[in-house]
């Protein structure tokens, strides 16, 4: 196990470095300015320190000696402002821009990847590895930079400083300071109880929250207002007692720590002074002795912190790559990106596939369908009718078989050529966030105002749409925002009658438009279709009667195929279902 | 603003504890560099003889610590105590001010951004409070108090700290300046990647599907080429803070070691006091960044706070009625009237005018034209009405009207005989029984949600109820009866159930006017069909208001409304207009098969 995990670890770093390495000068010309910032401020206190002894008593004051100092003091300021100027910046550019390509990288590589992956990964998933992983890693990163590496400098500098200036006040300040860790980790231990005490009282109150300002219409409908209310008081209550029970105790971290730190300070301070009279070291020495004892503590609370926050950015990193490692789909080499003029003939022959390999699906699988047919696909719910769908768009390929259109096998071309000749309507809608304008003509980017609005009537969208605030221009938020559920699939029939394709697909794209509106975008339709060849999933008998084939589905095959009259006479499944139907 | 912290004022005491104790501690603080410069003026100077009074100074320092951290104790006690106190009746404020809200806020609003300021924005603002008892004292009051010592110690150096603590100032809360509207513009930017990243997985099939990967590709890197743009600016400005901060406080300790020397030199202060000033020094950086996070935190607090008070402010739109009527009585008045209703057969004389609609018009706030326009309608004591039409009619815009969730913008609804706004409108809301649309549900027993419609319902009502909604068999099989645990949003049951459990919620309370909003879409035919015909046989004779795109729903309606695009296209039975109403023949012409 351990084994695996260190190889994985290795193999992460590998990659991040290689993701560095484009700006090796700028990573090399950080870690040189950090340490040269460590040592110039460590370095500042000594000098002070020198002042400091110079300046005795009456009449006792090397001036010559402290200007001098003074003036090195000066330059060593203005190297060390300078150089953590520039290890900022170095650490900005590098961490914006690696994240930004991985960003990027992402995204793009989203793209090409089998719509197999992405069924069957969740968006909340998926989401997570482009946004919040990538967040995490790049966080990491700056603060690996620029706290780890300075952090480590810094004690083992401020270490070997106070060595070669008091070895014994030294032993002094490195045995009290992990005084401070069991003091912050046992009041860590107590708070994070009470913090879940609090999380799990907060959570009823937001469940409490969600459901009763979220139907907030059904409470009034009902004159709930009073009952709603005295529920909520009592546990606000609740929250109340153990928020600031909560709270309070995690406030205690920072003064245990101040105080742990202040003992040191005056552990230094009593040692210290015992020191300069004993004549072991200077009262110079000794203030920047009690300069460093603050500074050694600051980047031990910094450190804890920071590993466990690479330790995530690595795990984040580890996560962004395997989903880089993810294979893309490519389409043959020789493909052709073009198809010449298409009449929409579709031919399936021998096809099988199946999503799962275990469980076969579609098998042998054979349909030939001439221009302008329409082919109805039918069968109870959850029989696979998507299937033939996700296999003619080539979501997915097929395992044998072919299927040809206009008399090209697909898989000779591009995805995209293949694509151009499809016209999609899903049952599930999806828009995007932008103007009503720019949906309609997502498929026909250069469409005209005349187009659109055409469209848009064909669709019977135009009459709602001119009805709103803004009609075209109003811009809709993520997903069709707060238009209706018809609405929206209104709009995206609007979309697909613009972009006239030779073979169109409707799978339910009219299941939440009601009967009367459905029967008038059916005859847009048979319009628009006059002529094309259309695939077309539906619940709808009369829609099926007239269909040119009816390809019935169950289980995930095709068990029955033909027109009604055929079907019908053969009494199987088909006349079953429709006769339950009528 | 202020009306939030009227919300502090209960916690008085403690909001003034909190910061003082923080003082004390910021003081006690204040007092060690002065203790170390004792010890190196005092004790090292005695020699061998010293050492005795270094050991009680050190003694001092631990005593200091020790009062320190009790203050500081203190203080973060009742700054807590205060914080969430606040938070807590803020919370309790904007939720009871919710409960007030009508619709046309609602919608205004979004349900889901109150759910927001409830909890996202209350805590930011609870985390701010609490922030400020603690620190907005402690800071400044180290930095100033510094500046005091060093005037004590000398005051001709403590000009220098004068000036060093204004140029700090300056840098450090220009930089924060600076910074914060650009630390929002990165928030907004990424929030934009996010959203064109999400689309893009939710809607890959549409993509692909239209070819547009490569248009998405260049609209993605557009937005992350800016938001790394923007990242970077923020980085410039906050890469030059520690630089500087650091480089003004280093030059002042250098005037200060320069200055100290000349003064040690005519004796005005010691060697150890010059040690002391430059501790000091130190001390008012620490403090001042730690101001600068403290204001950051601050701003995010007060934006929140903003989001809230405004929601506070938000006014219910429905004006009250200056002598409101009581309908519960008038409601008592009707149903003694109910006598002469036998049942199936509605009267009409016009005292039996269940509900009315004169020339009634709306127009939802922002919209930019009527949802239902000059709606005349007349619903007689115990008729049961269908209304039908396509989505998005007004069919539901129609029946909200009734239960006075919206104005209208033109015209008047009656409801028993008088206008809708002369009732109280809680009083309204009880003689009418609504099922909306979505069946929602809350968490708790079955028994629970039904006794949301009659708060002392007994075992019989409730089976009666469930009985008319077709329920009882479902209800029955579940192991704990109407004890049965509804998780929320009902998502432990079938949208059917749920649908019938709203309806029984609805029907218990034994209302004048019932109206179902579509509300048994989930249905099958056959188990709707019992549930109208339960609905037709209730004891009490309600006016029944069935809204459906079905046909076969309203089929055997009184008199059916039939709307298109805000209008009335027709009233009448389903035969009489199937001989005169267009749209009808339509909708019935479009269901026959199914």
């Amino acid at each position: 196990m351990g084994e695996i995990k260190k190889s994985v670890n290795q193999d992460t770093m590998k990659r991040i470095i290689k993701l560095l390495k484009p700006y090796w000068l700028l990573v090399v010309l950080s870690i040189v300015c950090a340490s040269l910032v460590v040592a110039t401020t460590l370095y500042a206190p000594i000098l002070i320190g020198n002042a400091v002894d110079l300046i005795v008593a009456v009449g006792d004051v090397d001036f010559f000696g402290v200007v001098a100092i003074l003036y090195r003091l000066v330059l060593v300021i203005l190297a060390t402002a300078l150089f953590q100027w520039c290890m900022n910046q170095c650490n900005n550019h590098i961490t914006y821009r690696v994240v930004s390509e991985i960003r990027t990288k992402t995204f793009a590589h989203i793209q090409g990847l089998p719509l197999s992956y992405l069924d069957a990964h969740s968006t909340g998933d998926v989401l997570n590895h482009v946004i919040t992983d990538v967040d995490q890693f790049s966080d990491g990163l700056l603060l690996g930079f620029s706290q780890l590496f300075t952090g480590v400098v810094t004690i083992l500098g401020t270490l070997i400083f106070m060595l070669t200036v008091n070895p014994w006040i030294t032993l002094v300040v490195v045995i009290l300071t992990p005084v401070s860790f069991v003091v912050a980790s046992f009041v860590a231990k107590t708070t994070y109880q009470l913090f879940q005490q609090q999380s799990k009282v907060r959570g009823e109150l937001t469940a409490q929250i969600d459901e009763m300002v979220g139907n907030q219409k059904v409470v009034q409908a009902f004159n709930h207002e009073g009952a709603s209310i005295e529920e909520f008081e009592k546990v606000n209550a609740t929250l109340q007692d153990v928020g600031h029970r909560a709270i309070f105790f995690s406030s205690i971290t920072n003064p245990a720590t101040r105080f742990v730190n202040s003992l040191v300070y005056a552990a230094v301070g009593v040692a210290g002074a015992y020191a300069v009279i004993r004549g072991m070291m200077s009262v110079g020495q000794l203030s920047a002795f009690l300069s460093y004892a603050s500074q050694y503590t600051k980047p031990f609370n910094e450190i804890s912190g920071v590993i466990t926050e690479l330790q995530n950015a690595f795990a984040c990193a580890s996560e962004v790559f395997r989903l880089l490692d993810e294979a893309e789909v490519y389409d043959r080499e020789n493909a052709k990106d073009k198809l010449d003029e298409s009449d929409g003939t579709v031919e399936i022959s021998h096809l099988s596939f199946s999503y799962d390999k275990s469980r076969t699906l579609l098998t042998d699988v054979n349909i030939s369908v001439k221009p302008g047919q329409r082919v109805a696909i039918v069968g109870p719910t959850g029989c696979g009718k998507s299937t033939l769908i996700n296999l003619l768009m080539r979501f997915y390929d097929v395992d044998e078989g072919e299927i040809l259109v206009d008399g090209v096998e697909t898989r000779d071309i591009t995805r995209h050529a293949l694509r151009e000749r499809f016209g999609m309507v899903l049952q599930e809608t999806w828009l995007q966030a932008g103007t009503i304008r720019e949906n309609i003509a997502y498929g026909k980017a250069d469409a005209t105002e005349e187009e659109i609005i055409e469209a848009a009537k064909l669709a019977h969208a135009h009459s709602f749409i001119r009805r709103l605030p803004q009609g075209y221009d109003t811009v809709l938020s993520e997903n069709g925002g707060n238009l209706s559920q018809g609405q929206k699939q209104l709009l995206c029939i609007a979309r697909v009658m613009l972009k006239l394709p030779p073979v169109l697909i409707l799978d339910e794209a009219t299941s939440s438009i009601d009967t009367r509106t459905e029967i008038r975008i059916q005859k847009a339709f048979n319009e628009l279709m006059h002529g094309r060849t259309s695939f077309v999933v539906a619940h709808r008998l009369s829609t099926i009667r007239e269909s040119d084939i009816i390809l019935v589905m169950k289980d995930g095959n095709i068990i029955e195929q033909g027109n009604h009259e055929e079907l019908m006479a053969q009494g199987g499944f088909y006349k079953n279902l429709y006769m339950s139907a009528m | 603003m202020k009306k939030l912290l009227t919300y502090l004022t209960a916690y008085r005491k403690e909001s003034i504890i909190a910061p003082l104790f923080k003082m004390l501690e910021a003081t006690f603080e204040l007092f060690v560099p002065l203790v170390m410069a004792q010890i190196i003026d005092v004790g090292i100077a005695r020699g061998e003889d010293g050492i005795s009074y270094i050991l009680t100074r050190g003694g001092v320092l631990i005593l200091l610590a020790i009062i320190g951290l009790t203050c500081s104790l203190i203080a973060q006690y009742f700054a807590a105590k205060a914080a969430v106190g606040m938070a807590t009746g803020i919370r309790s404020a904007l939720y009871r001010h919710i409960h007030s809200l009508t619709y046309t806020e609602l919608d205004k609003v979004g349900t889901s951004t109150l759910v927001t300021r409830m909890t996202a924005d209350i805590n930011q603002v609870q985390n701010g409070v609490n922030l400020f008892l603690r620190l907005f004292l402690r800071s400044p009051f180290i930095v100033a108090g510094a500046v005091i010592m060093a005037f004590r110690i000398d005051r001709k150096i403590s000009a220098i700290f004068l000036l060093a603590t204004l140029g700090l100032s300056i840098v450090v809360f220009g930089v924060m300046k600076l910074s914060v509207p650009m630390h929002a513009a990165v928030q907004k930017q990424l929030d934009r990647v996010v959203l064109s990243t999400r689309e893009n997985l939710t809607g890959v099939r549409v993509i692909r599907a239209f070819n547009r990967q490569q248009e998405e590709k260049s609209r993605y890197e557009e937005n992350n080429t800016l938001l790394r743009k923007l990242q970077l600016k923020v980085g410039n400005v906050s890469a030059l803070m520690n630089p500087i901060t650091y480089v003004i406080v280093n030059f002042a300790i250098v005037a200060i070691i320069h200055q100290g020397g000349i003064a040690v030199n005519t004796g005005r202060i010691t060697q150890g006091e010059v040690v002391a000033l430059v501790n000091y020094m130190s001390q008012i950086l620490v403090e001042l960044v730690k101001l600068a996070n403290l204001i950051v935190t601050l701003t995010k607090a007060m934006a929140c706070g903003k989001r809230i008070s405004d929601s506070l402010e938000i006014e219910p739109s429905l004006p009250l009625a200056d002598h409101p009527i009581d309908a519960r009585e008038i409601a008592r008045a009707w149903e003694e009237g109910s006598g002469n209703v036998t049942e199936g057969k509605a009267t009409r004389s016009s005292q039996d005018i269940a509900v009315s609609m004169k020339n009634a018009s709306l127009k939802y706030a922002g919209a930019s034209a009527q949802s239902l326009s000059k709606m005349n309608l007349t619903f007689h004591r115990g008729e049961t009405i269908g209304v039908i039409g396509s989505t998005g009619c007004g069919k539901s815009s129609l029946i909200q009207l009734i239960p006075r969730f919206y104005d209208v913008e033109e015209g008047v609804v009656e409801v028993l005989g008088h206008d809708v706004k002369e009732y109280d409108l809680r009083s309204l809301r009880e003689i009418i029984g609504v099922v909306p649309q979505k069946a929602v549900l809350f968490r708790g027993t079955i028994r629970d949600n039904l006794l949301w419609g009659k708060k002392d319902a007994t075992e019989e009502e409730l089976w009666e109820a469930l009985d008319v909604a077709q329920a009882r068999d479902f209800v029955e099989g579940k192991e704990k009866g109407l004890d049965s645990w509804i998780s929320q949003g009902g998502n432990n049951l079938s949208g059917g159930q749920k649908q019938r459990l709203t309806i029984a919620r609805a029907v218990i309370s034994k209302t004048p006017i019932l109206i179902l909003d579509d509300s048994s879409s989930a249905l099958d035919y056959a188990t709707e069909k019992k549930l109208r015909e339960s609905l037709s046989h209730l004891s009490h004779h309600p006016t029944l208001i069935l809204v459906s795109q079905r046909a076969s729903t309203v089929r055997h309606a009184d008199q059916i409304v039939v709307l298109d695009d805000g209008l009335l296209s027709g009233v009448g039975t389903h035969e009489e207009l199937m001989e005169t109403c267009e749209v009808y023949q339509e909708i019935v012409h479009s269901q026959k098969e199914q």
